[in-house]
């Protein structure tokens, strides 16, 4: 029989090989050209140290704010979609009886919508003379709420971030609906007939019971949130100035100037902020639910 | 609040919601029909007269038929690949755990974590020779889609019965037979799950060809319309009528496979 093994290891080797090739090798290799001077403009590739993480970690220069930016969007993006989220699962799972599904596919719509036309659509909506959600507030007498959205440096950021809510917020809502739906409705009736009130009944039944699914949804905000790129791009591209300038686009800016040992040290850097987050997030969540 | 109120209320909420998530698509819709002037603004407004004749110049100008292709070949073929190859790994470690195996599927599943690499992945695609060409953006799009792939299902061949494999082994079938004659039909719903989400992630994807594909012959519609944008920033009728087409492949996919999508978005994540 073990000659004949029906669970041959060649079957693992085909998505193996495309992972190792254009996921770990890049990776691995990426953190030892980040010590060099890599660039498009020589052939020659020379060591220079520590001298990448020098100018990135300098407060003379602006990567520091990159990363700011990346943690202020990853952390605003979780809040909102996850407290959108769940009352919205919350919503569909215990106020609407009917329709239930219907409001779930269109809520859920512009999850699946890439996020280039995304942006697209939202430069025309938050545009400051024409768009729509201007108009919208001059209309209903709230003209000093009529800003520039995306072009005030000091809230272009938070614009951004106010539509990658929106996109993912259908996403965060569909997990936690199935968590609620795995919530046995005898536990309900039991705290209710112990006289608990929807206050106490949400606090000790149905968030500890959610927490799985709250921590997952967290965790994949964390991954995605970190490395978010397309809607930043299409937006704004890093403007104005520098006010939304992520990791991500950072590196494109990189790679677009051929400065490839900066860039592939700034990609390093992502990936260990990636690393740590994500345990830590973990960490954290871990010990929220042994709380319980 | 009274209890004859209280379902109204939840429905009202439900529905405003749900037309804040439906007004964008709303916004493409109506003034990829209007006259330029007429859709300089985006109002909500309906056009005054319908100007079909918009999706005809925007296919022209927006090169949107040669950039279908190219997004339905690379969507389509490394769909295919990445689910296939995934399929087969997972089967093999879910069923044969071994040491080596389960380190497999971890090491597999971090890439769902771990940020790409552009500048070597750079490397590495012009020394297979594999940049700018349409089957370099094919083979690196399905490497990118193994991890969540295998995760998804990995997950499922545990309840596919270990019986049918032994009866079929002593049946006298070879391991490709076992997998490509039993086991493959009976993952059909996870492979249709995955199979969805990995040709959604290809079509909408963006980053992909604006780092490796500097050919505007092999641009998918994403870039396309990107592209197009520019160019005609001011026609907004135009700029929807170029973004609707591109998002009906997505939408008319999305309705036809929403249960198999939010069964692959939730699994894992619920039970565990």
């Amino acid at each position: 029989m073990k000659s004949h093994s029906p669970y041959p290891l060649y079957f693992v080797l085909a998505a193996l090989a495309l992972y190792v090739t254009f996921f770990i090798i890049p990776s691995l290799s990426g953190i030892a050209y980040s010590f060099t001077d890599w660039s498009s403009y020589s052939d020659e590739v020379e060591f220079i140290g520590l001298d990448n993480y020098r100018t990135i970690l300098s407060p003379d220069e602006n990567y520091l704010s990159f990363i700011g930016n990346t943690l202020l969007f990853t952390f605003w993006t979780i809040i909102i979609k996850t407290v959108f989220g769940l009352a919205l699962a919350l919503l569909l799972n215990e106020g609407v009886r009917r329709f239930v599904n219907g409001y779930r596919v269109l809520i859920y719509l512009p999850v699946i919508l890439p996020t280039l036309v995304v942006a697209l659509i939202f430069r025309s909506i938050l545009d400051p003379a024409a768009g729509l959600l201007n108009s919208f507030l001059r209309g209903i007498g709230l003209d000093a709420l009529a800003l520039p959205w995306l072009i005030d440096p000091t809230i272009a950021l938070y614009s951004v971030i106010g539509v990658d809510s929106w996109k993912g917020i259908g996403y965060i809502m569909v997990i936690l609906l199935a968590g609620l739906q795995t919530i046995p409705k005898d536990l309900y009736e039991a705290a209710a007939i112990d006289g608990a009130g929807a206050w106490a009944k949400f606090r000790h039944i149905t968030l500890p019971m959610l927490m799985p699914a709250l921590m997952i949804v967290t965790v994949l905000n964390v991954l995605y949130g970190l490395r978010v790129f397309d809607i930043v791009y299409a937006l704004t591209n890093g403007g104005p100035g520098y006010a939304t300038e992520v990791l991500s686009t950072e590196i494109f800016k990189a790679f677009s100037k051929g400065q490839f040992g900066l860039g592939t040290a700034i990609s390093s850097i992502l990936f260990l902020i990636l690393v740590v987050t994500g345990y830590l997030v973990i960490r954290v969540m871990e010990r929220q639910t042994d709380r319980e | 609040m009274p209890k004859s109120l209280r379902a109204p209320a939840a429905h009202l909420a439900a529905f405003l919601a749900s037309l804040i998530m439906l007004l964008p698509v709303y916004l493409i819709t109506i003034n990829a029909l209007k006259s330029s002037p007429e859709a300089s603004s985006m109002s909500v407004d309906l056009p005054s007269e319908l100007h079909f004749e918009n999706f005809l110049i925007a296919i022209e100008k927006g090169k949107l038929i040669g950039s279908f292709l190219n997004s339905l070949l690379y969507a389509t073929s490394a769909t295919v690949l990445a689910t296939l190859v995934s399929a087969m790994a997972a089967f093999v470690m879910s069923r044969h755990r071994t040491r080596l195996n389960r380190f497999f599927y971890l090491f597999l599943i971090m890439g769902i974590a771990l940020p790409i690499n552009f500048f070597t992945l750079t490397t590495m695609m012009q020394v297979t020779h594999l940049i700018n060409t349409k089957i370099g953006v094919i083979i690196l799009y399905a490497a990118l889609q193994v991890p969540f792939s295998v995760f998804l299902i990995y997950g499922f061949v545990d309840t596919i019965p270990r019986e049918l494999d032994e009866a079929a082994i002593l049946d006298g079938c070879r391991p490709p037979q076992l997998f490509f004659l039993v086991i493959l039909p009976l993952l059909k719903p996870v492979l249709v799950t995955a199979g969805i989400l990995n040709f959604l992630n290809i079509w909408n994807d963006f980053m992909i060809p604006l780092y490796y594909l500097n050919s505007s012959a092999n641009w998918p519609m994403t870039l396309a319309v990107y592209n197009f944008f520019g160019q005609y920033q001011s026609s907004w009728n135009l700029v929807s009528a170029d973004i609707l087409l591109t998002i009906i492949p997505v939408i008319i996919i999305y309705l036809l496979g929403q249960r198999f999508i939010i069964a692959g978005m939730t699994s894992g994540s619920v039970k565990g």
